[in-house]
């Protein structure tokens, strides 16, 4: 073999001289003693057409130009490298295999939740990977696989999934999508549902106090959600879902090029369950009977060289459930105490448009305004008891954002005004009108600073002038200090204040037979007084390699501290009793969470977390109902490596373990109709498998609640619902036992 | 005739006047030397330290930093200078050797090898 080198060595001194050309030998790294040379290796100068192949000796011969300074080795197999030749020396390179290149790309995937190190807020983003590991029929159920937020059960009947974050409900929560305030008002309670899975693009979760530009209505945080744009969703798209537990659901997309600056999708979703199930035998639907078909037609706008942009979007909403007694027939029962039953019709017009425009010459700079108008119709009965809500709400927002100095100081200033009106018919004994016009105009400002190194604040102010909530500050304070590499530091302040919409956030009473009360104190809202509450949190997240795999451990702890609260206390069980908080309220949440990669595609998830939640009831300082004070959450997924045509499977497994729960008080109920005074501890298991056949086809199969944990007797007075000891408020683990579905999806770009 | 040669005068005058005047967002494009997203960061910041520069974007491929700056408060070569500063050459401006030594290993860009790594790491 030295011969052969050193002959190479000849011949290029001896041709050196005469032409202006360039040898060399390619070798495999691998086998480099016995310096065998790569048969078929290309080999071309950078940027040009000018190359050859080696031959069976792995040489090469290529004409030299004094401009050519790079050259370009490739083998299928073998890394392609770049080799910088500075003078007619003849070239041996070594060329390696491209296994390790392929470890480099699995190794700069995105995980599927992502955890900013550069924000000053606490900010999860959940991306469609993620949405796709459960089968995320809705909005609601988005939050499956995700531990900073807590997915519960309001009521026996509609099966309907209420989150938590710190501790708190929905309520406390600003809700937007595309930073339209969304789910407030009259679609507390539903709301969540009300968003196809499907349309989702991604779901940003941000812990804490937000930020100013949406309102002041936030407390406990702010979830965004994406929904699919014209532009980059997929041409068609089509969805279906059956479950054993009788639901099918289909979701259609289609988007379409209208010329060169409009696009339109539209978006129709249908789901239906028509099946009747009564697995506990209490005589009870164990799910609601569920019709609902929601569209959704999108305009965007791209103007990229004079920087305009807009979305426009439409939509329309008609939701029916009929929960109740197995046998209720609305045709002959209603308005009758012989069958218990219900229906709750829902019918949501939605209109909203967004225009954009950023400064083609000052790239930092642009403005925005949005508005919206939502019309939201509720009619429903839940046995003798009526309750209709009609909510018509409009929003717009001004918003401009430029520089102080440089890109370093940035601000968002701007104006918004928001108007509510509601219509709200309560029959519980009496019919009673609840009838209220909100309106409110605000100013905001928010600085933000960043070094782009390792520290940012956000610091915003807002001031508004409410008609029932009179004029007030609203300021929130963001800081991000990366202590070392990887090791970044959070702290957030911020005050919220808000309405509390009594009936519609509490609507599970209707279906039992507390009586109501409302302390009257003369305030403008129900004769209640406002919500105001400060947030204060600490976060540290720490990003590390353990034997070269990436994983990440967050501490973090808020507290969320009540200066005023519309308590709803549900201590006496003939009875739910709204009044202002006289005292404390305070909601306590320390969440640890490690992300941990174990090998490339197989990924785990494990987070403890712990409440303290309690409020000085009229009775006494009590632990919040119903909220478990110790909860672990473990998720694992992995993934087969794709093939050429995408095609791969999908695992992912969710586990839940729910501590007990403090159950509120019934020891003055008949013993028959008596619970314990808390639940027991239980495991939620959930699982999905999911085949992609190609870019256009995959099948999925999962099933939730595999250990088949049910309460037992999740209806108190089930054997008389129009008795006064009938609830089915009390709920704390699922009522259907195990659910297997199944379902496709279908794409084509 | 008189007139139309005066209008064009005029015309001219107020043009060369306006080319003079120092503009609020100027827009620059500038060649700076650097491998890697360190540099990237350094380049950007010693840009923005400049008082008048509001906006800094290094492209690491291209090597160009585009720029909008206040002209009325500084100017190229101050720019060019304060990156020099901290290590990098732009055209006219060449980084001391005491800058650049101090720059970190992986951002010596005048060292060929150290280019060449960064080609591979991009692939």
């Amino acid at each position: 073999m030295k011969v052969n080198i050193l002959s190479v060595l000849l011949l290029v001194s001896s041709i050196a001289f005469t032409q202006e050309k360039i040898k060399g030998m390619i070798m495999d790294k691998n086998n480099p003693k016995d310096n065998l040379g790569v048969y078929g290796a290309s080999v071309h100068w950078l940027n040009t057409n000018i190359g050859v192949t080696t031959n069976e000796k792995g040489w090469f011969n290529l004409p030299y130009k004094k401009q050519f300074k790079k050259l370009v080795v490739s083998f299928v197999g073998y890394k392609t490298d770049t080799i910088l030749v500075k003078s007619l020396k003849p070239v041996h390179h070594f060329l390696e295999e491209s296994n390790t290149l392929e470890e480099v790309t699995i190794k700069s995937n995105k995980s599927a939740t992502q955890k900013s190190y550069l924000q000053a807020q606490n900010l999860v983003t959940i991306n469609s990977a993620e949405l796709l590991k459960a089968a995320c029929c809705n909005l609601a159920e988005s939050f499956e696989t995700n531990p900073s937020i807590d997915v519960n059960f309001s009521d026996a009947l509609t099966g309907t999934k209420q989150i938590q974050m710190l501790g708190l409900t929905s309520p406390y929560l600003l809700i937007t999508q595309e930073n339209i305030p969304s789910i407030r008002g009259a679609s507390q309670a539903f709301g969540l549902s009300f968003t196809p899975g499907t349309w989702v693009e991604s779901i940003q979760i941000t812990k804490g106090a937000g930020s100013v530009v949406n309102g002041y209505e936030s407390i406990s945080g702010q979830i965004n959600a994406e929904l699919v744009k014209p532009y980059t969703n997929h041409r068609f798209f089509a969805n279906a879902y059956a479950s054993a537990g009788g639901r099918l659901e289909f979701n259609t997309h289609f988007n379409q090029k209208v010329n060169d600056k409009w696009q339109t999708g539209f978006y129709i979703h249908g789901n239906y369950r028509g099946e009747k199930f009564d697995k506990n035998k209490d005589n009870f639907l164990d799910n609601p009977l569920a019709k609902q078909i929601n569209v959704m037609n999108r305009w965007q706008y791209l103007d990229a060289e004079k920087g305009w942009v807009s979305f426009i979007n439409f939509r329309y909403l008609d939701d029916q459930k009929q929960v109740g007694q197995v046998n209720f027939n609305p045709d002959f029962h209603k308005g009758s105490s012989l069958v218990w039953g219900s229906e709750i019709k829902t019918k949501r017009f939605d209109t909203s448009a967004k225009l954009g425009y950023v400064f083609p010459d000052l790239p930092f700079q642009s403005m925005g305004i949005q508005a919206a108008y939502s019309n939201h119709k509720q009619d429903s009965y839940f046995g003798l008891r009526d309750y209709n809500i009609q909510h018509q709400s409009f929003y717009s927002n001004f918003i401009f954002n430029s520089i102080i100095g440089d890109t370093r100081n940035k601000f968002k200033t701007g104006i918004s005004f928001t108007y509510d009106k509601y219509d709200e018919f309560v029959k519980i004994t009496n019919p009673q009108n609840f009838d209220r016009k909100e309106n409110s105009l605000g100013a905001f400002f928010e600085y933000a600073f960043d070094n782009s190194d390792n520290l940012s604040i956000t610091a915003g102010i807002r001031v508004d002038t409410h008609n029932l909530l009179g004029a007030f500050l609203t300021p929130r304070l963001h800081v991000r200090y990366t202590v070392w590499e990887k090791g970044v530091f959070r702290t957030s302040i911020g005050r919220g204040k808000r309405s509390a919409n009594i009936f519609a956030e509490n609507q599970q009473f209707f279906a039992s037979s507390r009586q109501v009360n409302i302390d009257d104190v003369g305030g403008r809202v129900y004769g209640l007084s406002p919500e105001i509450a400060w947030n204060y949190g600490v976060s540290f997240l720490q990003g590390y390699k353990l034997f070269g795999k990436k994983g990440d451990v967050t501490f973090d702890f808020y507290r969320t501290d009540f200066q005023n609260q519309v308590v709803v206390d549900w201590e006496n069980p003939q009875e739910v009793s709204f009044y202002n908080l006289n005292g404390k309220s305070v909601a306590n949440s320390f969440q640890l969470e490690v992300n941990q990669n174990i090998i490339p595609y197989f990924n785990t998830r494990f987070s403890y977390k712990h409440y303290e939640v309690n409020t000085d009831y009229k009775s006494g300082n009590l632990d919040k109902a119903l909220q478990a004070k110790h909860r672990f959450f473990a998720n694992v997924s992995y993934e087969t490596e794709k093939q050429e045509n995408d095609s791969h499977w999908k695992f992912d497994v969710t586990y839940n373990w729910i501590g007990e729960q403090r159950l509120p008080n019934t020891r003055s109920n008949p013993v028959q109709y008596q619970l314990p005074t808390h639940s027991n501890s239980y495991n939620l298991l959930n699982s999905q498998i999911t085949k992609v056949f190609s870019k256009k086809f995959e099948i999925y199969a999962g099933a939730e609640n595999i250990t088949n944990y049910k309460q037992k007797n999740p209806i108190l007075g089930s054997d008389n619902p129009f008795g006064v000891n009938f609830d089915t408020t009390i709920i704390y683990a699922p009522v259907f036992g195990s659910n297997f579905y199944t379902g496709l999806r279908f794409k084509i770009d | 005739m008189k007139k139309i040669i005066l209008v064009i005068a005029v015309l001219l005058i107020s043009v060369s006047i306006s080319a003079q005047k120092k503009k609020k967002n100027a827009k620059i494009s500038l060649d700076v030397d650097g491998v890697c997203m360190m540099c990237k960061g350094r380049i950007e910041k010693a840009a923005l330290n400049c008082k008048g520069v509001k906006y800094a974007q290094w492209n690491v491929k291209t090597h160009e930093l585009k720029l909008i700056v206040d002209e009325r408060k500084t100017d190229v070569k101050t720019i060019q200078q304060n990156l020099a500063n901290v290590g990098h050459d732009t055209k006219d401006v060449k980084a001391s050797k005491e800058a650049y030594d101090g720059l970190h290993g992986c951002c010596k860009y005048r060292d060929e090898e150290v280019q060449e790594d960064h080609k591979v790491e991009k692939k």
